[in-house]
């Protein structure tokens, strides 16, 4: 199973570094990442593979919220089906 | 890997446009709860509602979480208890309310309904109690919504019931008069009521439903109104291929989370309700959709034709998104519910004519309206009967949910608070169709040809 994992908010120093630290603790593995910084605006897209994840998709989805309101970002843990199911037919 | 255009098109309709998914709702036949001994009756009713429906709010807690979409309510429907009332004739129907609402509370919804009668063609055994007790039944219930289906296009209307329904009306609200009238909040009367409507406070399981079913019911007035304004100069055409697109994208959230839910309650999947329903939440609402295709204010003259789009292409660009399409689809204009349509109604561009006029084109009917507390009921039968007739002449869904606000006049204003949002006092015609209410019967149904 795999999830899309969103960053965005203010540039600064160690937040691709945080968001995988916590992926790695979990066994979550980082498949592929995108990211843009335009102006002082991060904008970065994981996606993650979650089938060996050692805790539930929920607490993994709450500890990135966490790191998200730590840092002043919007984090968002999200099932890949979501988007599939909306922007493909 | 996914667009990330399209991943944070997504992020951004939840986050700033209020994308949600309205409404779980799992539908269960009580038919197999029917005996002659009340009590025997209602504690089947409590226990099977408890037994399917145990799982019902977490499983959407946990879609919710997994998904990252906000699922606002689950809910319960259930088999018009007119209908299991019936076997047990000497006893007030208002017992198996009771079970209703103990057994919404157990199991955590925010609304159990089917609190129903179907009478469009006469009353049958068990209607005319449950009519009676309505009122004593939203007073003193929390979670508990009823309806009652009083016309439909092969039936007619039944002019008997209209008659009562205005009285009934009435006294919900004068029982509930401490409480900014809020049992008639909970009390829709239709014609044409689909049996698979997910959303409250009409919704009841049909008899020709299966014994349990699981009806999701979407949502995003928000989200259409910001593709509208991201997309200033198209045309008519435009604005309608737009809906549609958005609408599709709404509609395939809806279907994911209802065969998801379906999955994880080992209960059928019946229905995507492909709805605009909007929250008093400013920014998501119909009317500011209406306004942003160019209307000053909703209610202006040019309303009901862009309504009527709206209302199609929510349909056309929603259907192709999901496997069952049902309930009552379409975009809803409850007045207190949505933000645009308070405004409309306080600044006086949006009057009781001209929403009844709009109830022609889109789903639903004249909803949550405040009405003078001094409105007399034969008055409200008469708005009732307009209503029905043009649900029964245009084969489609109207209901009409008013609330006389007790004590108060026009200007004033009832506040419910949540979902069920507050709004003014609308103005009421005051002249009498008393007569015409009264001599009762039944309107005959309505030629299916020669359309005009």
């Amino acid at each position: 199973m795999r999830a899309v994992i969103t960053v965005l908010g203010k540039d600064m120093v160690g937040i691709l570094a945080r968001v995988s630290t916590i992926c790695a603790e979990n066994q979550v593995n980082v498949i592929e990442v995108t990211q843009s910084v335009l102006q002082d605006m991060f904008a970065m897209i994981m996606m993650v593979d979650i089938s060996k994840s050692t805790i539930p998709f929920s607490d993994l989805a709450d500890r990135l919220t966490e790191l998200g309101t730590s840092m002043n970002l919007t984090i968002h843990t999200m099932h890949e089906d979501i988007f599939n199911s909306m922007h493909r037919i | 890997m996914i667009n990330s255009h399209d991943i944070l098109e997504t992020i951004n309709m939840i986050d700033n446009e209020n994308l949600d998914v309205r409404t779980i709702t799992m539908g269960i036949s009580l038919l197999d709860c029917v005996d002659s001994d009340q009590k025997t009756a209602c504690d089947k009713v409590y226990d099977k509602i408890c037994r399917y429906a145990s799982n019902l709010v977490r499983t959407g807690e946990d879609i919710s979480k997994d998904y990252g979409i906000p699922i606002i309510n689950k809910r319960i429907s259930v088999t018009p208890i007119s209908m299991i009332a019936a076997a047990c004739p000497s006893k007030s129907p208002a017992h198996f309310a009771q079970a209703l609402d103990r057994a919404a509370k157990e199991v955590g919804v925010n609304f159990i309904g089917g609190y129903s009668a179907l009478v469009h063609k006469g009353f049958g055994p068990g209607d005319y109690a449950l009519i009676e007790s309505i009122p004593e039944v939203l007073s003193t219930t929390s979670f508990v919504c009823s309806s009652v289906n009083v016309g439909t296009t092969k039936a007619g209307i039944n002019m008997d019931a209209v008659g009562k329904m205005g009285r009934v009306i009435r006294e919900c609200a004068e029982k509930t008069a401490d409480r900014d009238c809020i049992g008639a909040a909970k009390l829709v009367v239709f014609c044409n009521a689909p049996e698979d409507n997910p959303f409250m406070a009409g919704a009841f399981h049909g008899p020709g439903e299966p014994d349990c079913v699981i009806n999701v019911g979407v949502s995003g007035p928000g989200v259409v109104r910001a593709a509208l304004a991201k997309a200033e100069d198209c045309d008519i055409t435009g604005i309608a291929d737009l809906i549609k697109k958005t609408a599709f994208k709404i509609t395939r959230m809806g279907q994911l989370v209802a065969q998801e839910a379906s999955r994880r309650l080992f209960v059928p999947f019946g229905i995507v309700d492909l709805s605009l329903a909007p929250t008093p939440a400013v920014g998501d609402s119909v009317a500011y959709i209406l306004e942003e295709m160019g209307l000053e204010a909703c209610g202006a003259h040019g309303t009901t034709a862009a309504l009527a789009l709206l209302n199609d292409a929510v349909k056309k660009g929603g259907i192709m998104a999901s496997s069952h399409v049902g309930g009552l689809s379409g975009a809803f204009i409850p007045v207190t519910e949505d933000a645009g349509m308070i405004e409309a109604a306080r600044r006086g561009s949006l009057t009781l004519n001209k929403l009844e006029a709009m109830t022609a084109v889109c789903s639903v009917g004249l909803d949550m309206i405040a009405i003078p507390g001094d409105t007399p009921a034969e008055v409200i039968s008469g708005i009732i009967a307009d209503e029905a007739a043009i649900g029964m002449v245009n084969s489609k869904t109207t209901a009409v949910r008013l609330i006389p606000a007790i004590g108060k006049q026009v200007g004033e204003e009832l506040n419910f608070g949540g979902l069920l949002g507050g709004g003014p006092v609308m103005e009421v015609n005051r002249y009498s169709p008393q007569r015409f209410i009264q001599r009762g019967g039944r309107i005959p149904a309505p030629l299916q040809s020669l359309k005009n």
